[in-house]
């Protein structure tokens, strides 16, 4: 049987003239489709008003249509590059990047991508059944689009996998399908991708801040000097940004409704006219920026440290950065708790990689609160959102046995339970949001908690039938 | 090992020392530290290799080689010599080792010379050096070659670990020549080429007269010695070269060896060597220096099988297997010594199963009733036991057109692992034809073994008798790369689709290892279960002398090894460790 794998697969990496790569995804894909049907979205639809990558050009990245989704068309781009890019780091630093897997570094960087692709499907498990309760055909369909590029990000790491680690690659690839988030025998291996996303707010706080962890994690693999998975990373950043685009704005609406419903009733206490408070609306971003921060590991590690020697993951921006790139001179301050204060440290740089790439995500965050708050200040809400300290509610790293505030106070255990659910999602919380959460799959209408979005998609209005439910 | 020299100048550090290129052609007209002599052979079945080593003559520049002491070069003449005596003079029957120095047996390993050279090079010195003196035992014992160490002055160091190979050793009663292992109280290293060893093992010296007489300096002469059994007789010096006479003749007359036997010759090999590689007529080598290895191609006969035995010594060395067998000898010695980066051996045989078999069956058949064949039999032995105790990284890559096949599969059972194609590799089928396959015959389960005395397949599945039993009613069958995958035969078997990625990154990871870490492991895997003499000689007294001699009571600028015949001490770290 002759397939016409670009039209089947959309690819740039001459999928057709690669018998070894077909035969490989051919024997992965059905069981991926397995995967898609047993663990992906659990409503039924006819079809989605999706985008599809079928190019990396400007052209080719975003093609709309209604597709059915167990048709779409996950494909495997790596973004076009120059032939004479040059390892930007480490020992190797000048040396030509590499086509293929050095064995020296083949545990180490096949241990990145596995890791990385883990986390792609994990998503689309944990928001398996919010569809159930989607509140406009647009999110729903924002929904999945998301779930169907997480399902690409799989296929690009299987890819990766598939075409440079040999039988074991393709081992580890099999097992990326048969992990399953929150599963208690094989579950994901990230802790935060084994949490099941329960309600829209969750949704939209995980695609603000776990998203950008992916973001950022990206970015330091788009450094590598293993040229295939440095612009396989770089494609897969397009659509990163996307789904953030979701959290952003679909944080930014929930605000908005929120801010409606307390100018309108004169109150903070929104929850019994049907809004979210902006308590809880605080308490789910101390959740979600914290448990993220913990997947950035150890603010120091020797980890991080022996990757960027080796070449295999850069610093975000690592091009930009005026220094040696080296770092084997360079000192750098780490946050940490000692003597029963909240203090920085200095360490060698190279052992806090991990704490500056923290960094740059938590700056990044910052811009969150500006833009919610600035719809609280628009709505004429004197209230603001804030960022909780690094170390609030951490599990890992420096920080994971200490109990700090939100606001960066060292307390003792007990202090800290006694306070923990004005701080994070309390169960009263959780069930208020969760009541909140009712389905609204008519064209043009939208649930009550939260405000319409200012634009359609490609141009489409807000009533769009996004998407055709079975 | 001793010498009188004076090395006030010291020598330089001797790990920044350039490693020269060695070769180990040589013939007995060009010898130029020992002489061969036949006179008489053909009556007497006696032959007499004497040493008269030529002090000028070292192979490398910076000492010289006085009082008999010996470097590489003595020692490839000597192993040159000894596979002579046992390929071109079957009618040689008793051998007899002796100096043609007056008062002056051998004084051993030069010490300059050991001083003065890298850690590999004394490494690998004393590994070849190892290897002929088992070599000798083993003509003693699988040729009907017997050889008597005709001491006819000191022996010390590995002067007397040279008379410790022979079956005999005749110690000459003048009341001042004496057997002696200086190495510990005078060098501060050990007695390495066996010494200690066979000291114990092979003639049976108590361990607590072994220990007094390893750390006496003068050695022990006359009767004492015949008492400890350090020497079976001592021989007043008027009767000694009667006696010598004696003792051979009658050695000679214990030997099972033909009468009539006409020996072959051993031309010189053709060989040609590039910068890139080594090639024979069926061996070849191809160095990528990039990647710190070496492809390595036997390949199998080529031509018809002889129909018979006669046929076999009329092709004499250029019967396929002997001649096989002499080159990958040869490359084996040459990659040793010459290349010490290529780090990884990869293995690959090329040729007609069924031919490669139907070779082996003469050997098989014949080596019980046949001279020349039961010393090829016994050559290749010896050569998969150089293989066994080489410090490289060794792989097997079994692809279709690969024959091995029986005796040749115990090349591929000699290395770390085993990669074996599954199916052909797409782009060239029709060409290849047919998917790797691999044979065993009998001969994989007893005919070669290995240090440890047992079979290479017995050591793999040692502890599991039922499994070798199940894998020797294999013999015979085609086996294909699922079905050896399934027995235990290989490592791993990836398929088209996987073959080059996995062999490329396991051979890169490999080149990543460090390479001592390396050595120490391949060698403690490769050895498994019991110990013999020669394997303690390999795994235990060289493996001590290894670290001795990288540690700086030894090499250091105030070690022993450093200080001898500069007139001062060693200064010693008197730490125990």
């Amino acid at each position: 049987m002759s397939i016409d794998y670009t039209e089947k697969i959309p690819n740039n990496v001459d999928l057709a003239g690669d018998r070894k790569l077909q035969r490989a995804l051919e024997s992965w894909q059905p069981n991926f489709l397995n995967w898609w049907k047993t663990m992906g979205p659990a409503v039924p639809t006819q079809d989605v008003y999706l985008r599809t990558a079928v190019d990396v050009g400007r052209e080719g990245w975003a093609q709309f249509g209604h597709v059915a989704m167990e048709e779409y068309r996950w494909g495997v781009f790596l973004a076009e590059r120059g032939d004479d890019r040059r390892i930007a780091f480490g020992e190797q630093k000048g040396e030509p990047v590499w086509q293929q897997v050095p064995g020296e570094y083949r545990a180490d960087l096949q241990r990145l991508i596995v890791i990385q692709g883990d986390t792609e499907p994990a998503s689309v498990e944990q928001q398996r059944r919010l569809g159930e309760t989607a509140p406009s055909l647009y999110d729903l369909r924002n929904l999945f689009q998301v779930n169907v590029e997480e399902g690409r990000h799989l296929w690009a790491m299987v890819y990766l996998l598939h075409a440079y680690f040999g039988r074991n690659g393709r081992e580890e690839a099999e097992a990326l399908l048969h992990r399953n988030s929150g599963d208690l025998d094989s579950p994901r291996i990230l802790g935060a991708f084994n949490e099941e996303t329960p309600d829209w707010l969750s949704f939209f706080m995980f695609t603000y801040f776990t998203d950008r962890d992916g973001k950022y994690q990206l970015g330091t693999l788009k450094e590598s000097a293993f040229d295939p998975l440095s612009r396989t990373c770089e494609f897969m950043l397009k659509e990163e940004a996307h789904h953030m685009f979701v959290g952003t704005t679909g944080v930014d609406r929930v605000v908005a409704r929120t801010a409606e419903l307390m100018r309108e009733h004169d109150t903070d206490d929104v929850g019994p006219h049907g809004g979210i408070p902006l308590d809880v609306i605080q308490r789910y971003i101390n959740f979600h920026y914290s448990v993220s921060l913990d997947l950035f590991g150890s603010e120091q590690s020797t980890n991080a440290a022996n990757y960027f020697t080796a070449g295999l993951k850069g610093r975000w921006q690592e091009e930009r950065r005026r220094d040696d790139h080296v770092l084997t001179e360079d000192s750098a301050y780490v946050d940490l708790v000692k003597d029963g204060e909240i203090t920085t440290n200095e360490v060698p740089a190279l052992l806090a990689l991990n704490h500056d790439l923290r960094n740059e995500y938590v700056k990044d965050c910052q811009s969150g609160m500006k833009r919610w708050n600035r719809v609280l200040e628009n709505a004429g809400v004197d209230r603001t959102l804030t960022l909780p300290h690094v170390g609030f509610n951490r599990d890992v790293g420096l920080f994971a046995d200490q109990y700090v505030s939100p606001s960066g106070q060292l307390m003792t255990k007990e202090q800290w339970e006694a306070k923990k659910d004005s701080w994070l999602p309390s169960e009263v919380d959780k069930t208020h949001v969760r009541s909140l959460m009712r389905p609204v799959y008519e064209p043009g209408k939208i649930a009550g908690w939260i405000a319409p979005p200012s634009n359609g998609i490609n141009g489409q209005p807000f009533d769009y039938e996004y998407v055709h439910l079975a | 090992m001793t010498t009188t020299e004076n090395a006030a100048a010291g020598p330089t550090d001797p790990d920044a020392a350039e490693i020269p290129k060695i070769s180990f052609d040589t013939d007995p007209a060009s010898y130029k530290h020992w002489t061969l002599d036949l006179d008489g052979a053909a009556e007497t079945g006696v032959a007499y290799l004497r040493l008269d080593i030529d002090e000028t003559a070292g192979l490398v520049p910076g000492y010289e080689l006085k009082m008999n002491s010996y470097d590489l070069g003595v020692d490839i003449e000597l192993y040159d010599a000894t596979q002579r005596l046992r390929f071109e003079h079957p009618e040689v029957r008793a051998v007899v080792v002796t100096s043609g120095k007056d008062r002056n047996f051998c004084a051993g390993a030069n010490i300059r010379m050991l001083a003065q050279s890298s850690h590999p090079w004394k490494v690998n010195f004393c590994k070849f050096t190892n290897e002929t003196r088992n070599g000798i035992e083993d003509a003693t014992t699988s040729s009907g070659q017997t050889y008597i160490a005709a001491v006819n002055g000191t022996a010390a160091g590995g002067g007397y670990e040279l008379a410790l190979a022979c079956e005999q050793i005749l110690l000459i009663d003048d009341n001042s020549s004496a057997v002696s292992l200086p190495e510990v109280p005078l060098l501060g290293v050990l007695p390495g080429t066996g010494g200690l060893t066979r000291v114990i093992d092979k003639r049976k010296v108590r361990k607590d007269r072994a220990d007094v007489f390893a750390t006496k300096s003068e050695g022990i002469r006359g009767r004492q010695a015949v008492e400890w059994k350090l020497v079976d007789e001592t021989v007043p010096k008027r009767a000694w070269d009667e006696t010598v006479r004696e003792r051979a003749a009658e050695a000679a007359a214990r030997s099972s060896r033909p009468a009539g036997a006409r020996g072959i010759t051993l031309p010189p090999l053709q060989r040609e060597e590039t910068d890139d590689g080594i090639t024979y007529r069926h061996v070849s080598a191809a160095f990528d220096r990039a990647q710190g290895l070496v492809e390595i191609t036997v390949h199998g006969p080529s031509g018809g099988v002889p129909e018979s035995l006669e046929r076999v010594h009329e092709l004499g060395a250029d019967f396929w297997p002997l001649a096989m067998t002499r080159e990958l000898d040869d490359l084996i010695l040459r990659l040793r010594a010459n290349e010490l980066e290529l780090g990884t051996w990869i293995i690959r045989t090329k040729g007609d199963v069924e031919d490669a078999l139907a070779f082996e069956r003469i050997i098989a058949e014949h080596s019980g009733d046949d001279w020349l064949v039961n010393e090829i039999r016994h050559y290749f032995k010896r050569v998969l036991k150089r293989l066994d105790v080489t410090s490289r990284s060794l792989i097997a890559l079994i692809e279709p057109g690969s024959c091995f096949a029986g005796a040749l599969l115990e090349l591929a059972l000699a290395c770390d692992r085993q990669y074996m194609l599954d199916g052909t590799l797409d782009e060239e089928a029709g060409e290849q034809g047919d998917e790797a396959q691999i044979v065993l015959s009998e001969s994989n389960f007893g005919a070669f073994p290995m240090g440890n005395g047992l079979p290479r397949l017995a050591s793999r599945f040692y502890g599991d008798d039922d499994h070798v039993a199940k894998l020797r009613q294999e013999v015979g069958r085609r086996i294909s790369a699922r079905e050896a995958m399934d027995l235990g035969l290989v490592t791993d078997a990836p398929d088209d689709i996987d073959w080059d990625d996995e062999i490329r990154i396991m051979l890169e990871e490999r080149a990543s290892l460090s390479p001592d870490a390396l050595t120490g492991m391949e060698a403690n895997h490769r050895f498994v279960g019991p110990e013999t003499m020669e394997s303690r000689i390999f795994s235990r007294l060289t493996a001590w002398q290894n670290w001795i001699f990288v540690r700086p009571n030894a090499s250091g600028p105030e070690g022993a090894l450093r200080k001898y015949g500069t007139g001062r001490k060693a200064d010693f770290d008197r730490r125990r460790v």
